[in-house]
């Protein structure tokens, strides 16, 4: 993360394609120009000698032995009613009330 | 008036929660709107469902029963969280008209408790901001100064109980967005320890950050909803099944003898004169009370904002690839493919801000830039969270400022996202360290400000937290 890495068009565009944004033309400066502002204020992490620091992921790593906190703790596995399937369909843009149905997915 | 008030008028039948309830929507017709004082701190207004609950608890005082510790309480929900017959918007485009199938779990527990809930409450798009500024659906201002902001992401939260709209409230804190808005507003608003309060309904922008909290105007009514909401919930794998303390009762126990930790990074350049004055007033009033009030360091300080904004804007990036146009919300028109239909979505439904952190995010994340940003974000991230491990053996609390500045005015920082960002500086560390916070008020500004100090406490240690935070807000009298 050198400070010279500096975020050009073409990185912006190539990220917001993997983020499956469809940025316009003229919101791209705008969004680069941010980008280099705020990773040029986060190169200071590399001020700091990290070696052999572990990562923390979650919370319940640093507190011993608390799994719930870590995202670990898993309920009984046991049969429950699950959400009312006419309310969650009545939610989506487009639905034969059984499934979701979405634009031509191969594209050709 | 304060919870307990409401609840003993309404048990000794001086009021009725309906009444209550209709006093408090009346104060918002003629307050919240263009035609009052335009605070917008309301996206909608869930009146059938906060008119059957009145009804169910003027019953049970009709009949004499004892009383549940909300009983006819007006309480608003941040839009962040799912509440069935309301919109739960995000205060996003991409969930306009989004109706929940499901209640969040604190939604249950403050009904099951007595309380009326009035409507949902305005915040920045998908909790991201220090404003309220990126909600789409138009900012919300100050109830103590309407030409500023009220704070972010919670603005309208905080706003809604500092203009008496309702008695508490549920904001939820990723990095800072409870306490920072109830110190703009002159309220109290309390981050929980991560894994405190369940955030099953909560709709998700950093993970292993976000919380749900309460805003009320004192910190008895603080400590009385963290009892209701604390638990565990089967629902929510990262809630903890530690047995909640007697937050209440523990406000009795005096706070001679408890040890003060003043961190000396929290008081550097940047901070206003006049919250440096106000915070040392109120460490003065704890030293009268018998608090050994001593010097500490947090040296990793520093690198908090850093190490926060690559952490959430990663995990938002991830969370946010759910709103595809597929199951719920909007979806763009006339698309004929479906990578298409995703794109056009995701552009027409998020604002600049959103966009802006998903692009960090997945930056952060992209293959050959991993390790460099997210891995050395989570590796400081330790570093930070030792640093309070290692304070809290020599201190049972930490008082510091919770904002640098002020309530600021609408607009002054929205063009430049750094300075937006650097709002966080005092709050952030306590986020990605997990452990507990309040914002108490403790005084205003010569212009009329409200001030509010932090008070931060061991993991799961929200009782000590408390009795600080009461005995600060004592001394304010």
């Amino acid at each position: 993360m050198a400070e010279d890495a500096a975020v050009t068009t073409e990185v912006v565009l190539r990220v917001a394609e993997l983020a499956n944004l469809d940025l316009k033309a003229e919101e791209v400066p705008r969004m680069q120009r941010d980008l280099n502002a705020i990773l040029g204020h986060i190169a200071q992490l590399n001020e700091l000698d990290t070696t052999g620091v572990p990562a923390m992921a979650q919370v319940g790593q640093m507190l011993g032995a608390e799994a719930e906190l870590t995202g670990e703790a898993l309920r009984a596995d046991t049969v429950r009613p699950s959400l009312d399937r006419k309310a969650v369909m009545a939610a989506a843009p487009e639905t034969d009330g059984r499934f979701f149905k979405v634009p031509k997915v191969i594209e050709r | 008036m304060t919870i307990e008030q409401i609840r003993a008028a309404i048990a000794n039948k001086t009021t009725t929660a309906t009444a209550v309830a209709e006093q408090h929507y009346a104060r918002i017709a003629a307050e919240d709107g263009p035609d009052g004082k335009n605070i917008h701190s309301f996206l909608a207004l869930s009146r059938e469902r906060a008119l059957a609950q009145a009804a169910r608890i003027d019953a049970l005082a009709a009949q004499g029963e004892e009383l549940p510790p909300l009983a006819g309480v007006p309480v608003g929900i941040k839009d962040v969280l799912t509440m069935t017959g309301s919109p739960a918007t995000a205060g996003s485009k991409i969930l306009e008209g989004y109706m929940p199938p499901y209640d969040a779990t604190v939604v249950q527990k403050l009904e099951a408790a007595g309380a009326v809930l009035l409507g949902k409450l305005n915040c920045d798009e998908f909790a991201m901001g220090s404003s309220n500024e990126n909600s789409a659906y138009g900012p919300v201002r100050n109830p103590r100064a309407l030409d500023r902001v009220p704070g972010g992401s919670s603005g309208g939260s905080a706003a809604a109980v500092a203009a008496e709209f309702c008695v508490a409230s549920l904001g939820t804190d990723t990095g800072g967005s409870i306490r920072q808005p109830a110190a703009f507003c002159g309220v109290v608003g309390m981050l929980p320890t991560y894994g405190r309060v369940s955030r099953y309904g909560l709709i998700a922008f950093a993970s292993s950050l976000d919380r749900v909290g309460p805003f009320a105007t004192n910190v008895r009514d603080a400590a009385t909803m963290l009892s209701v909401l604390a638990g565990w919930d089967p629902m929510d794998a990262t809630s903890s099944d530690r047995e909640p303390a007697d937050y209440v009762g523990a406000l009795q126990n005096p706070v001679d003898g408890l040890r003060i930790g003043v961190p000396a990074e929290y008081f550097g350049e940047g901070l206003d004169p006049e919250i440096r004055a106000a915070i040392e007033k109120a460490l003065d009033g704890l030293r009268g009370v018998g608090c050994e009030v001593k010097p500490i360091s947090l040296p990793h300080t520093r690198y908090a904002i850093p190490t926060y904004y690559v952490i959430a804007t990663a995990e938002a990036s991830a969370n946010l690839s759910r709103f595809d146009g597929v199951r719920f919300g909007l979806r763009a028109e006339g698309v004929k493919t479906l990578s298409a239909m995703y794109r056009e979505t995701r552009d027409q439904g998020f604002g600049a801000e959103v966009k802006r952190r998903i692009l960090l995010g997945t930056y952060a994340l992209s293959a050959g830039y991993y390790d460099a940003y997210y891995r050395k974000a989570q590796q400081v991230r330790t570093l930070l969270t030792r640093d309070f491990l290692a304070a809290f053996e020599q201190v049972d609390a930490i008082v510091s400022p919770i904002t640098p500045t002020p309530a600021f005015h609408l607009g002054a920082k929205t063009d430049d996202p750094v300075q937006m960002y650097l709002e966080d500086i005092y709050s952030v560390a306590a986020s990605l360290a997990g452990i507990c916070g309040i914002s108490v008020p403790c005084g205003q500004t010569r212009a009329g400000l409200p001030i509010g100090v932090q008070v931060m406490g061991r993991h799961f240690d929200e009782q000590t937290m408390l009795r600080v935070g009461l005995a600060i807000e004592a001394g304010q009298a």
